[in-house]
């Protein structure tokens, strides 16, 4: 396998999905707030509730055409540069997206277009049900997608086939109810609720400092106030730690996040700060909080956090074991009846895709020498300063928000929002959430490496066979045409924050014979 | 657990059900891209492209999806011919990538700007991604006819022997012009039903008369070429219908005319080729006598007869390869896990009348023709 290869594959696939969702998160919360700021208008029959609405609508619009642009990506590129990754899980990773595409994307995409096009065609109520269903379609996109992300992280339900040399289904209830999916899922989606709502807060902010549209954004900042200081607190509290027990890869994941080289006493503390140190392994100026981890790792004050040293070593045995299962396999190849490979294999079969990390050393790993399969038990830990690193910047953010929302909804009560300083506050931290999303996303996949599918694909196996000009070709194709289109959006959703809700004017003019405010075209 | 269905039969299922999905997709976005090719010449003014843009405008984002479940459901159901045909088809893949993001990009923002400039340059950002995937479909249909160069090894690892320009051979430009024919006849249809009196209905239909007779024409001559051509592969051996996916384990070879034996052996799939050479006669029919659904029928039923001739004439190929035909891919050795074409089954059984039901409602909401006096007035139109 050639390395540049694989880099180049993993540089586009991070540089597609953290694109991709810049504009999930908006789509996922902003069609709730919809749904909410369009429930009062229902309820209290209000028109300025229906300008609220429509005005926010027109900014997911220009939001959502994206989500929806550049999602195409993600669903053709496992195919077109994770070849050998969709051969050996499609069995399983893909039913999650065609169940996407399904029950969820058909639902949020077809009702899309009845939201925007459909203020006059139905009933009030009708209406506010077609942005429900839009808000739950998202929403249950991204349950799809973190359940085939969530069984990368924890491969359940499945098992090796060397019939077709690939990992087969085998208990899909087992798939669906991933607890780590189910934990990524709450957390994602909250996340995303929250950058709606700064968004919110911080747009009508902005008009609040400016004097214009007030009524519209006050309004607007009490429903995201209140928005938001629920999913924040959801953010925080479901925090997807709750899998970190569950796999090697998932325990060696928190041992690099917390850079615990070695396993300590239980309860475990917390490191604050510090300063990782991959050479020496160990951590410089470490600050401590004692028995912090062990409580919300374990949910115990007995269960033992291990360290990466410890898990390195499981590793080391992990694949001594994995070599025994591919030599099985290589037999199998040659004949499929071969009995005495078929039981070798059910023997050690858990293991395979451990041998499987020694090709990066070794062409055959049943001749990897002792000094190889070190090396490979070493490639388990990522990268720790990076992990580190990214989330005590992400988790920092997390407790932000919520003491953001609290001063928000604070402010709601006593000051009617009128404190230049908090508007300005409100203002300035517009881009945080995304910050925080984007280093989630690093940490749950930075610290899957070296494994594209936890103990069963390395990474470096899972690429397509491509050359290093073709996938350059696409990377500066990708740049460019996400590069302009991210101009182009900015521009526009500041135009459109600039000219503010103008159907407001228009509230007290007559409206025309077919039922059409007089508007110019837009 | 139990599975109702055996091995083979679901194989069969799912090949339909890949079929009916590449078809759904056809049917529906097909609109899209025809009208997004015809945006350089259906209109003289602004106005009058609006117009047609709004004919598709609330539709676009539902008929795309088709693409994706198309890509979702090929992930699932045959992870081999996803993992093989992608990857081996980079660069196109990535020209069809980069064209459909411009589309809906291009249907949203164009309005934004009254600027005449701004306008134009989306009008051919709509163009590109309406023509470049409706001709890189029609040749990555011709080159599957053809065979792929790629050949497998042991891992079932994929490795593929050819270029871009390759893709691009005189057969194959001649199923991607068809393509576009094909695609443009239908989306002229859709406006026909979908837009009031007027030029631009006119110029619909005059584009799409043209479209309906070189769509008769390429399809013939696509027919004759196969015909004559050195095309074909045929399975060697008896084949286990119900084994394990693995294409190693089946013998295939390179057999030149083996894509019309199909039709020796069960006249009925004959219907598809006849609805392929009718329906654009229909729809042309259609246009004379300014019968408008029977246009727009015309054009639907050419799109299933000349999607289902290329299917039924491989059967039971998908994805043969011209260098190692060993390496071919077919229904018997290509699919997922017996279990996971089951559970897919019922996942679709299930959600996709729901979503046909939910698609009906929504256009019947919309129903109606589209007349300057909306574009002029709505301010929710782009």
């Amino acid at each position: 396998m050639d390395m540049a290869v694989v880099e180049l594959s993993r540089l586009q696939f991070a540089l597609t999905a953290m694109y991709h969702f810049l504009f999930v998160p908006l789509t996922l919360g902003l069609s709730f707030l919809l749904v909410i700021m369009e429930s009062i208008y229902v309820m209290t029959g209000r028109e300025i509730w229906r300008t609220i609405t429509r005005f926010w609508g027109k900014l997911f619009g220009i939001n959502f055409v994206l989500g929806v642009a550049t999602g195409l990506t993600m669903e053709f590129e496992f195919g077109t540069n994770w070849s050998y990754f969709s051969h050996y899980v499609g069995d399983i990773f893909g039913a999650p997206l065609a169940i996407e595409g399904l029950m969820a994307f058909f639902l949020e995409a077809t009702f899309v277009g009845l939201m925007f096009f459909g203020w006059d065609k139905l009933s009030k109520v009708g209406h506010l049900a077609v942005t429900f269903l839009v808000a739950l379609g998202s929403n249950l996109s991204a349950l799809w997608i973190l359940i085939a992300n969530g069984w990368m992280q924890n491969p359940v339900g499945a098992r090796f086939n060397p019939e077709t040399m690939r990992m087969e289904v085998t208990d899909f209830y087992s798939v669906l109810f991933n607890p780590v999916a189910q934990a990524k899922f709450v957390h994602t989606v909250s996340a995303g609720y929250v950058a709606a709502s700064i968004f919110v807060m911080g747009v009508s902010a902005w008009y609040l400092l400016k004097g214009k549209w007030t009524n519209i954004a006050r309004r607007s900042m009490m429903v995201a106030a209140a928005f938001g200081l629920a999913s924040s607190l959801s953010v925080v509290v479901l925090g997807d730690e709750s899998g970190y027990a569950l796999t090697d890869n998932q325990k060696m994941k928190l041992a690099a996040i917390e850079a615990m080289w070695h396993t300590e006493p239980a309860p475990a503390g917390l490191s604050i700060f510090g300063i990782p140190d991959m050479d020496a392994q160990e951590t410089h100026w470490e600050v401590k909080v004692p028995y912090v981890l062990g409580l919300i790792s374990t949910r115990s004050l007995t269960g033992e956090v291990m360290g990466i040293n410890e898990l390195v070593l499981k590793a080391d045995e992990r694949i001594r074991s994995g070599i025994h299962a591919y030599d099985a396999v290589e037999k199998l190849k040659v004949n499929r009846r071969d009995l005495a490979a078929r039981e070798v294999f059910e023997r050690y079969k858990a293991d395979l895709g451990y041998a499987m990390l020694l090709k990066r050393h070794v062409a055959d790993p049943r001749q990897a020498t002792d000094q190889q399969i070190l090396l490979a038990a070493r490639d388990t830990i990522p990268n720790v300063p990076v992990m580190f690193w990214l989330f005590r910047i992400m988790a920092g953010l997390g407790f932000f928000f919520i003491g953001f929302f609290a001063l928000a909804f604070f402010c709601a009560s006593v000051c009617q929002f009128n404190k230049r300083w908090f508007l300005k506050l409100a203002v300035a931290i517009m881009p945080l959430p995304w910050i925080a999303i984007e280093f989630g996303w690093m940490l749950a996949e930075i610290g899957r490496q070296p494994w594209a599918v936890e103990g069963v694909l390395p990474t470096f196996l899972a690429a397509s066979s491509l050359s290093v000009g073709q996938i350059w070709t696409t990377i500066i194709g990708f740049t460019l045409l996400y590069g302009a289109l991210a101009v182009i959006e900015v521009r526009l959703m500041i135009a459109m924050i600039r000219k503010g809700p103008v159907e407001h004017h228009e509230l007290d003019a007559p409206r025309g014979a077919a039922g059409y405010a007089p508007l110019p075209a837009e | 657990m139990e599975i109702p269905l055996d091995y083979e039969t679901l194989r069969v299922i799912w090949w339909g059900l890949m079929g009916t999905l590449l078809i759904g997709f056809a049917l529906t976005d097909g609109y899209d891209l025809g009208v997004a090719s015809l945006m350089p010449f259906i209109g003289r003014t602004d106005e009058e492209r609006r117009m047609a843009i709004n004919a598709i405008a609330p539709h676009w984002e539902g008929h795309q999806v088709w693409f994706i479940l198309g890509g979702g459901a090929i992930f699932a159901a045959w992870p081999f011919v996803y993992a093989v045909s992608f990857s081996g088809f980079y660069l196109a893949m990535f020209l069809v990538l980069a064209a459909l993001i411009l589309r809906p990009v291009a249907f949203k923002y164009r309005s934004k700007h009254a600027d005449t400039g701004w306008r134009a340059r989306w009008d051919w950002a709509l163009f590109i991604g309406g023509f470049v995937p409706a001709l890189v479909f029609g040749v990555a249909v011709g080159n599957v006819l053809q065979g792929a160069p790629f050949r497998l090894d042991s891992d079932l690892r994929s490795f593929y022997e050819g270029s871009l320009l390759d893709l691009f051979s005189p057969f194959a430009l001649l199923t991607g012009l068809l393509s576009v024919a094909m695609i443009v006849m239908h989306g002229a249809g859709f406006l026909a039903v979908k837009i009031e009196d007027g030029p631009v209905l006119d110029r619909a239909r005059k584009i799409g008369s043209v479209a309906a007779m070189l769509s008769v024409a390429l399809f013939a001559a696509g027919g004759f070429w196969v015909a004559s051509g050195a095309m074909g592969f045929r399975l060697d051996a008896v084949v286990d219908t119900g084994g394990p996916s693995n294409p190693l384990f089946v013998k295939s070879v390179a057999a030149p005319g083996a894509w019309l034996e199909n039709y020796g052996r069960h006249g009925w799939m004959l219907v598809a080729p006849v609805l392929g050479l009718a329906g654009p006669l229909i729809a042309l029919l259609g246009i004379r006598r300014r019968s408008h659904v029977l246009n727009l029928a015309g054009s639907s039923l050419a799109t299933v007869g000349i999607i289902a001739t290329v299917g039924l004439s491989m059967f039971p190929y998908i994805l043969p390869s011209s260098i190692d035909p060993q390496s071919s891919l077919t229904v018997w050795n290509a699919s997922s896990s017996h279990l996971t074409l089951w559970i897919m089954l019922v996942v679709t059984v299930i959600f996709l009348p729901i979503v046909l039901a939910y698609t009906a409602w929504v256009m019947k909401v919309l129903f109606g023709r589209i007349t300057l006096r909306d574009v002029r007035t709505n301010p929710d139109f782009y």
